[in-house]
């Protein structure tokens, strides 16, 4: 058992924490609301090979494992990055597995030509991917019709729909333009496994949403005085931030085990892919909760950055779903191995 | 970054895996039930024997010299199997002071018979006026030539009537501050003066309040320094092996998944594809690898050299407060057969959830209650000030 980064590890987390905190201080991320989306920050993440990390040797990229890319996603959301990193990742990889002329040529295009592709979480209803994350901004998008794996480009955009977390999502309509990437039960398995991927990376991303949140609240009670003293000592206070505190630390454990668990025990990976993003929402939600709470009043006004922390803690993971949702896909994951083996 | 105990460690999990199936019979879990006794002789020697009750002790004192990541993988086994370890955990952090703080002879007397299984320890710090405020012991220990007079009660003195010595907290002077006045001694139980009345707690296990009216202690038997007991306190805690490792959740979700794949709804539906019943179950299954894992990295920093300290009350904390929260969600889950009492035959999965919520109680204070480990949290890991 080792929980420490490897050197080279450390040396990426040290990389994307450098990066962000030249690329995207809080101010960049106000400065990007209400469309959620800052070109700037996405052309330097491109230059970085953010993207083409994420993307297997063969197909042109350089083969991160999703470990990697977790400890960059965790960095990610330490910043609330304004740009749909996650997203755009989970769908080059999907394109990457898909391999054949199609794919490759759409892989081709994301990582030479700076086209934005994303992926729908969720399968269209009346031909209409609703909220699908990054959608607002993306030029593909990557969707599974239930018996096919799909790729669309996205003609008619202006559909960002605001929302809570200022995030670039948009309800996109299918058109005719959509082409076949795969179909079958390979679809469905490539489906599924875009899912997992995509929780474990913002379980991650939410570890460092809660992670920062926590820092920002333990920071202003050791400041914040009130009746003569810290409001850090009263211990309404300082227990409410150690439950969290503890949260927060079991949130990176299991979402970093999520994503070491994608390359080194398959068996048990999705059940902590859904298990691990169900857990890091609630964390995340919590910390950012009592950090906000305990700024009083000024938690409560847009000028305080808390605020920022806690609306991103609710809508990036809500693109999937509710936390109880991913508890029960889990839980059906955890109960079908039972069923085989048990 | 690996999350393998690795192979030692797997290969002795299989070794307490055996232990158990061959030794933990119904008839042991019956007694543990019906007694409320979380101690069994017979397994306590066996375990000893198989060299599974102290295995990370080294090869001189009887153990094994396992690492800590050995010690935690069979931990884990005893833990989730619901074996009686009451025992030896007391034993243990006694032994442990006694290694480091104790005398020779004293480590001649005590360490071979602790650690070969045929005495156990308990522990008596905590009064009925003084629990987590530990310092405040107010049983009384006076010098009487090569003795002590003792004189005093202690709670929760769990497992006495089977133990052969309590490892007392006393204050022998009071009149310093109160972290400076106390001393800890090794007190023979089976002697004239003990009494000892059975407490019996809402999870239907047998503690003890203890007496002790004008007992006599040798002064061979003190450990550590006369008024040095704060500092042998102190070097016990840092052997504290009772952070759980997830055993009670392992066993208590393992239960409810198998009554959702053999069950079925009130209009036929299986429970397994019940979203709310799913939700349920995933929720504690987050929850129960989370508590693993932040046991695990107390192992590993232990096994990396490094002494865990916040790491432990996190571990403790949320393994206690996690476990009350399933216990009580499964019980709702279940609806009105929630409430079948653990050992009605009409129970549902032998009561489990009902049991465990119960249990649970316990753990939120034993061992540290939850507010003393946000204390901790709060001032050591997050440096916040102390309350004024």
């Amino acid at each position: 058992m080792d929980l420490n980064p490897s050197d080279e590890q450390q040396q990426l987390i040290d990389t994307f924490s450098a990066f962000y905190a030249k690329e995207c201080p809080v101010d960049r991320v106000r400065a990007a609301e209400p469309s959620g989306h800052d070109a700037e920050l996405w052309a330097r993440l491109l230059e970085l090979g953010a993207l083409q990390m994420a993307v297997d040797e063969a197909a042109g990229g350089w083969g991160a494992s999703l470990l990697d890319l977790a400890l960059v996603a965790e960095q990610h959301g330490r910043s609330l990055g304004p740009a749909p990193l996650i997203e755009a990742q989970v769908a080059a990889r999907v394109l990457a597995r898909v391999g054949g002329d199609v794919a490759a040529e759409a892989l081709g295009r994301v990582l030479t030509e700076d086209r934005i592709v994303t992926i729908a979480l969720h399968p269209p209803k009346n031909a209409n991917l609703a909220l699908v994350p990054g959608g607002a901004v993306a030029d593909d998008v990557i969707y599974f019709d239930g018996g096919r794996l799909m790729c669309m480009a996205i003609s008619d955009r202006g559909h960002l729909i605001s929302n809570t977390g200022s995030m670039p999502v948009a309800d996109i309509d299918i058109d005719s333009s959509s082409i076949m990437l795969v179909s079958g039960h390979q679809a469905e398995t490539l489906f599924e496994l875009a899912r997992d991927e995509w929780m474990v990376l913002m379980a991650n991303a939410l570890v460092g949403i809660g992670a920062r949140s926590l820092e920002i609240g333990v920071d202003y009670v050791k400041e914040r005085h009130a009746f003569g003293v810290p409001i850090g000592s009263f211990q309404s206070v300082a227990h409410g931030l150690a439950n969290a505190a503890t949260s927060i630390d079991g949130s990176m454990l299991i979402a970093r085990e999520a994503a070491w668990a994608a390359g080194e025990d398959t068996a048990r990976a999705t059940q902590l892919a859904c298990l691990s993003c169900g857990f890091s929402a609630e964390a995340a939600r919590d910390a950012c909760y009592r950090s906000l709470h305990f700024h009083g009043g000024y938690g409560f006004m847009l000028e305080f950055d808390i605020q920022l922390y806690f609306r991103r803690a609710i809508a990036w993971p809500a693109v999937f779903g509710e936390p109880p949702k991913m508890f029960a896909r889990g839980a059906a994951d955890r109960l079908a191995t039972a069923r085989a083996y048990g | 970054m690996d999350f393998r105990l690795g192979e030692r460690s797997d290969a002795f999990r299989v070794k307490a895996k055996q232990f158990l199936s061959g030794h933990l019979t119904d008839e042991v879990r019956e007694q543990m039930r019906s007694t409320g006794v979380h101690h069994n002789w017979d397994f306590h020697r066996a375990r000893a024997a198989h060299g599974l009750l102290a295995p990370g002790w080294p090869e001189e004192f009887g153990g094994e010299g396992r690492d800590a990541l050995e010690v935690l993988a069979s931990a884990e086994e005893f833990q989730s199997a619901g074996a009686p370890t009451y025992g030896v955990g007391t034993t243990l952090m006694v032994a442990n002071v006694i290694r480091h703080l104790g005398t020779e002879d004293q480590k001649r007397l005590i360490l071979p018979q602790a650690l070969s299984g045929d005495i156990i320890i308990v522990l008596g710090f905590t009064e009925p006026e003084a629990g987590s405020d530990v310092a405040a012991a107010q049983t009384r220990a006076v010098r009487d030539g090569d003795e002590w007079v003792i004189n005093g009660q202690k709670m929760f003195t769990t497992n006495a009537q089977e133990a052969d010595y309590v490892f007392l907290l006393t204050r022998t002077n009071p009149e310093v501050a109160k972290h400076k006045g106390l001393t800890t001694f090794l007190v023979p139980l089976r002697q004239a003066g003990v009494e000892i009345q059975p407490v019996i707690t809402v999870s239907g296990e047998r503690t003890n309040l203890t007496f002790y009216s004008d007992v006599r202690v040798d002064d061979s038997l003190r450990i550590g320094e006369i008024d040095g007991g704060w500092h042998v306190m102190t070097v016990g805690l840092t052997f504290e092996r009772s952070i759980p490792q997830g055993g009670d959740s392992v066993r208590l979700i393992h239960a409810m998944e198998q009554w959702a794949l053999a069950s079925v709804d009130d209009v036929g539906r299986p429970r397994s594809e019940d979203p709310d019943v799913l939700a349920r179950l995933g929720r504690a299954a987050a929850e129960c690898e989370v508590t693993i894992l932040l046991a695990r990295r107390c192992a590993w920093l232990h096994h990396s050299g490094i002494l865990p300290g916040v790491e432990g009350s996190m571990a403790k904390l949320f393994a206690s407060e996690s476990l009350t929260r399933q216990s009580a969600d499964f019980v709702d889950m279940l609806g009105p057969d929630g409430i079948r009492s653990e050992g009605d035959a009409t129970a549902i999965a032998e009561g489990i959830a009902e049991y465990s919520y119960r249990y649970a109680l316990g753990t939120t204070t034993y061992g540290g209650t939850s507010e003393i480990q946000r204390n901790i949290i709060a001032q050591r890991g997050l440096g916040l000030p102390r309350p004024s």
